[in-house]
């Protein structure tokens, strides 16, 4: 607590696009009482000042390579509580798509000879790193959301994150479900959460958010195999966001069949 | 006299750079810009995968252009499949991508630069000590982002875009409230421009080659063909004649060069290039604030920025107005006309100039990519810039240095977690 009584809180950054910051950002234009009701002590993308002493830290961005895990150690030993912000620390998002590719290809592909130069490893989301209290979900995060488990942390409150199917808000909206309109979609095993915002603009859900706890993965995917798409089609849509979660439980299973 | 400045992780700037100065008995013995952001690959992970992802996928490249990448990255696609959107479409994109200019131009005037002028660390005291500023750089910033997200759901990520048009459309009555509130804007843009005009900015000059894209009849955005202000044309197709990226071994980025030893990308290259087509609001803007082309004091690309505030609200205005006219109609994306093929997508996003180069193949998938980057295309000439800079301020104290360094660096907007060849160099 600082000295005002106000809870420390900082903003961290590794391998994102940094866009769930902004959204941060942005969700001050509504919220700018925020600011009367914590302190932010770092949040290099927009202050120069920089406190070490934090309470809750906000943690960006996948894991990429060893030398990002000291950094990742020390804020979870500075912090009491440690909240992943967005799909890429999350589940590693977008970042964990080059690990399925063999990693020695992906440099060479994007830097040729000079590959060795630049220190890299599987993207990893930061849980797989440090222990995480929770996680906000989505690529990028939802602004309301923030808003909401920033209030509930504030309130010593777990954030209230949705454990059921997007297509719940999808139907609350009233949209016209995709299928029906010949297009493929995730809903069904997707977290909800950011009020469906993708089929609402007419465009597929591609689980940014992550999946449910308990997703029917084998009807899901029948289901886009009745509408036509491959198998590489489904691996595809599948794996956007969570090429992670989907090759660490084909490891799993591997290793549970002894393959 | 010998002073080292090291500032790791430059504040206030998107990704992670590190400035390294070194001065020993009056001379200047280093003097670096070192990126040292994560690689991140984006070209390895398009492989494989089908064109239609490309876009959601690149728009993760940065939070900031997300817009700018989409939009590149469909241009691309649609170049490599014989794909010619509507004019509607072309509307509508250039509606977003304005909402998108005006959003970075917006956060980084405001609240990444102004502070450096305030004598502050960040935009939160100004909160308290400058209210009217901060509330009206967030009341801006909210018009430039419900633009965005009119036309494509949001601006970071944006959603509806898709390879041949849109899979949603804005409602005339969102179309007539956002005019309004343009209109309303001209005020807040007033009060910008007077305010950057009274900015002292600091007075450096440097002469460098400016790159912009042009196009014969309006202020380049979003395609046209690669402009040098000294002297050259080229089909945006021919990109690598001009990036010609190359490694260096102290730094981390691929560096580029043209026909000098470096060039400039953003706001100032494009103001010096395209300055007849800025609406004349915008040009009255410059006269406030001072500049005429061609402007060659760095630190103005923040002033270049202004400017084109100024210009984006106008031309946004106009944009409605002919939608308002013609009256959106939802429309299929129009199909491609070849299975396969290789195209050279090209937009001038805040930062700079921008391509995306695609092969997709027989089955839609994307065989081969290329991305560049305009953070990645300043480094060699923000270098150059620092080299000159830096004997021109050694007497003053560290802190004073230091702070003129850092400014120079922001006025670039760099936006290195975009960079993705850009790595930390792994020293051995």
């Amino acid at each position: 607590m600082s000295q005002n009584h106000k809870p420390k809180i900082a903003f961290f950054d590794f391998t994102s696009c940094e866009g769930c910051q902004l959204t941060v950002v942005d969700s001050l234009q509504d919220h700018p009482e925020l600011l009367e009701v914590v302190d932010i002590v770092q949040f290099r993308e927009a202050m120069t000042e920089k406190g070490e002493d934090y309470l809750v830290a906000f943690v960006e961005g996948s894991c990429t390579r060893q030398s990002d895990e000291e950094r990742l150690k020390q804020i979870r030993q500075q912090a009491a509580i440690v909240v992943a912000l967005g799909t890429c620390a999350h589940l590693g998002g977008v970042n964990a798509l080059k690990s399925l590719h063999p990693l020695q290809d992906v440099r060479q592909y994007v830097y040729g000879e000079k590959a060795d130069w630049y220190e890299t490893y599987d993207a990893r989301p930061i849980d797989a790193v440090i222990p995480v209290d929770f996680a906000i979900p989505g690529c990028p995060i939802d602004r309301t959301e923030f808003i909401n488990s920033v209030k509930a942390l504030l309130l010593g409150k777990k954030p209230p994150i949705p454990d059921y199917p997007l297509c719940v808000e999808c139907k609350l909206k009233e949209n016209a479900c995709l299928f029906t309109l010949n297009k493929v979609c995730l809903g069904p095993v997707t977290r909800a959460g950011c009020g469906a915002i993708c089929p609402t603009y007419g465009q597929s859900c591609e689980a940014c958010r992550g999946f449910i706890t308990d997703p029917n993965d084998s009807s899901m995917r029948n289901v886009l195999a009745e509408h036509g798409m491959s198998v590489e089609e489904i691996t595809s849509i599948y794996t956007m966001f969570t090429a992670y979660q989907v090759r660490e439980k084909l490891m799993q299973a591997e290793k549970a069949t002894g393959g | 006299m010998s002073k080292r400045i090291d500032v790791h992780h430059v504040t206030r700037v998107e990704g992670h750079g590190n400035i390294v100065v070194e001065v020993a008995n009056s001379q200047l013995k280093e003097c670096r810009f070192d990126v040292v952001e994560t690689p991140r690959f984006f070209e390895a992970m398009l492989l494989g995968r089908p064109y239609t992802e490309a876009s959601h996928i690149t728009s993760r490249i940065c939070g900031i252009c997300a817009t700018g990448h989409a939009t590149t990255s469909l241009r691309a696609s649609e170049k490599a499949l014989g794909i010619e959107p509507s004019q509607q479409t072309v509307l509508l994109r250039k509606l977003s991508f304005h909402g998108e200019i005006l959003d970075s131009h917006i956060l980084h005037v405001y609240m990444l630069v102004a502070p450096d002028f305030l004598g502050v660390g960040s935009v939160i005291p100004l909160a308290s000590s400058h209210p009217e500023v901060v509330l009206r750089a967030l009341r801006m910033k909210k018009l430039s982002g419900d633009m965005c997200a009119i036309v494509t759901g949001r601006h970071t990520h944006p959603i509806a875009m898709t390879v041949g048009g849109f899979t949603h459309f804005p409602k005339r009555a969102e179309l007539e409230s956002l005019r309004q509130r343009l209109e309303a804007a001209r005020a807040d843009v007033d009060a910008t421009v007077e305010l950057f005009a009274s900015l002292p900015w600091p007075q450096f000059e440097r002469d460098t080659e400016y790159i912009s894209l042009t196009k014969p009849d309006e202020y380049a955005f979003i395609d046209g063909e690669i402009k040098s202000s000294d002297g050259m044309k080229l089909p945006i197709e021919s990109y690598r004649e001009v990036t010609n990226e190359y490694m260096v071994p102290h730094s981390t980025a691929k560096f580029t060069r043209f026909q000098r030893e470096s060039y400039m990308v953003g706001a100032l290259a494009r103001f010096n290039n395209n300055y007849d087509q800025l609406h004349p609001r915008a040009k009255a803007a410059a006269a406030a604030l001072g500049m005429k082309p061609k402007v060659t004091n760095t630190y103005l690309n923040s002033g270049a920025q202004v400017v084109e505030i100024t210009h984006c609200i106008e031309d946004a205005i106009l944009i409605v107005d002919q939608l308002l006219e013609k009256g959106v109609t939802p429309e299929e994306p129009v199909a491609p006309t070849r299975q396969s093929g290789e195209g050279v997508g090209s937009c001038d996003v805040p930062r700079g100039i921008l391509f995306h180069h695609y092969w997709i193949g027989e089955d839609g998938n994307i065989t081969g990519a290329n991305c560049i980057i305009p953070t990645n295309q300043n480094i060699a000439n923000l270098e150059a810039d620092m080299r000159v800079l830096v004997p021109q301020i050694m007497d003053k104290p560290v802190d004073g240095m230091r702070l003129d360094l850092e400014m120079m660096v922001r006025a670039y907007d760099p936006c290195i977690s975009c960079s993705v060849h850009v790595a930390k160099l792994v020293t051995k």
